[in-house]
């Protein structure tokens, strides 16, 4: 008789601890997570494109007074196409293949990006035009707002891949979303590790 | 049936714990800059701007955004702590929260007299008005040629000046080259010296009354920095007409900043 009654109390007891463990581990976490991620992701694809945009107008100006410059103008011109042209599929945030593509055709485009303001150093007529000055002010923000951009998508998914892999909420994962995928992070590349080397 | 009660209490317990931890650990890895208190529309951390410039800059600043709700703050700081200026920048506008939520309507002029740095900080929803190309010709033409001279006041007036204007969308372009402006001592509002005179006296009365009672001190809500260097804390308490902050004081409305403006250095 007494097991009996202890097993009628213990049974909505379980229940209850169950339920405010639940709730203690924020079962929409998950969700608003996955969104931050998006949501920063697009605006770092919001940045590369208006810096894709302003390079035609920075290779015109540029060519106007340093039309001898042809192979880093075309380099510049030949990244932009890469970086623009490629096609970004849906899951890229989990697929690490396309997501290192697309950050190595964006890196690409940087480092011709510096060749060429590297190489306007030499024309001094260049670089007091004030067409110049303001594309290149205006380059420099948003090298600057691509950077903030990829370090606010590094601490989202950092989050969210911490929530994704760590108990208990990945347990609450696996449960109700098992579709959520690790995503992929940035790297630092190769080229933004060396310091632009300087020729006199 | 008592032990599988225990277990699963100890279970929820360890999940506590956890998610306790998780929760550290993320914070732990947004580890930022030290950041300096936001003590008024001027924060003059690094100590190079005169009281009157101070004064100067806070009733400009105070009436721009009783008119347009868009706040813009001077900071200069003792150091950038290792730190990019560009990436102390964004981290100090979000950090402060300055621009209102929702708008993002902020603007910081910083000044790093240390690193020889200096950078508008544009808010996301100012983007548009004050570009990074009319941030760079404001850095170039107004601010720079005085801080080369080692003149901060002026270079920090003229800035803010142009600063406010671009804002106020009054036609930027063709304005007196060589950045070298005059001083703004013959064109003073008479307005603007009534309003200094009134701030004055306000701050010589609020010191009197910290000094006979300390608690007021507390009142105000600003006791670091009340001994040394008073003014900005008097000031900015001062000043407020109508806008948000409770206790008197300035804060930031909320807004964001997504590393727009531009930098620069002499």
């Amino acid at each position: 008789m007494v097991p009996r009654r202890a097993a009628r109390f213990a049974f909505p007891m379980v229940a209850v601890l169950m339920a405010s463990g639940l709730c203690a581990c924020d079962i929409n976490k998950f969700p608003r997570l996955d969104e931050q991620v998006k949501a920063s992701w697009s605006e770092v694809l919001n940045q590369y494109q208006r810096r894709a945009d302003l390079i035609p107008n920075l290779v015109e100006t540029v060519k106007g007074y340093a039309h001898q410059e042809q192979q880093v103008l075309t380099q510049v011109t030949q990244a932009r196409a890469r970086a623009t042209q490629m096609q970004l599929p849906a899951d890229i945030l989990s697929n690490p293949q396309a997501f290192h593509q697309f950050e190595q055709n964006q890196a690409a485009l940087s480092g011709a990006l510096g060749r060429l303001l590297a190489v306007s150093e030499n024309y001094p007529t260049l670089k007091s035009d004030q067409n110049f000055l303001a594309l290149q002010s205006q380059l420099e923000g948003t090298e600057n707002r691509i950077a903030v951009a990829r370090r606010d998508y590094i601490l989202a998914v950092q989050q969210y891949n911490t929530a994704l892999r760590t108990i208990p909420d990945r347990w609450i994962a696996a449960w109700l979303y098992p579709d959520l995928k690790v995503r992929e992070t940035f790297t630092i590349p190769q080229q933004a590790q060396q310091a632009p080397q300087v020729r006199f | 049936m008592a032990p599988r009660g225990d277990t699963a209490r100890r279970c929820a317990g360890a999940g506590l714990c956890l998610g306790a931890l998780i929760l550290l650990s993320a914070a732990a890895l947004l580890a930022e800059p030290k950041f300096p208190a936001l003590i008024g529309r001027v924060v003059d951390d690094a100590g190079i701007l005169s009281p009157a410039t101070v004064n100067n800059l806070v009733v400009m600043l105070a009436a721009h955004e009783r008119a347009t709700g868009e706040q813009v703050v001077v900071v200069t700081l003792p150091s950038l702590q290792g730190y990019s200026i560009e990436e102390f920048g964004y981290q100090l506008g979000r950090y402060w929260g300055i621009g209102e939520k929702g708008k993002n309507n902020g603007v910081l002029l910083i000044v790093a007299p240390k690193e020889r740095k200096v950078r508008i900080e544009v808010g996301y929803g100012l983007e548009g008005e004050l570009t990074d190309a009319k941030s760079s010709l404001i850095i170039q033409r107004d601010i720079l040629p005085q801080f080369r001279r080692g003149d901060f006041d002026s270079g920090v007036l003229a800035g803010t000046r142009a600063i406010l204007k671009v804002l106020s969308g009054e036609p930027e372009g063709t304005s007196p080259p060589g950045g070298a402006r005059p001083s703004n001592a013959s064109s003073i509002d008479p307005w603007l010296v009534v309003g200094l005179f009134g701030i004055w006296l306000m701050y010589v009365l609020l010191m009197r009354a910290m000094t006979r009672n300390p608690r007021v001190i507390r009142r105000i809500g600003r006791s670091r920095y009340i001994g040394p260097g008073p003014f900005h804390g008097g000031f900015g308490s001062g000043s407020s007409g109508g806008f948000s902050g409770a206790g008197g004081g300035f804060t930031g409305g909320g807004g964001s900043f997504g590393g727009g403006g531009a930098s620069g250095s002499w």
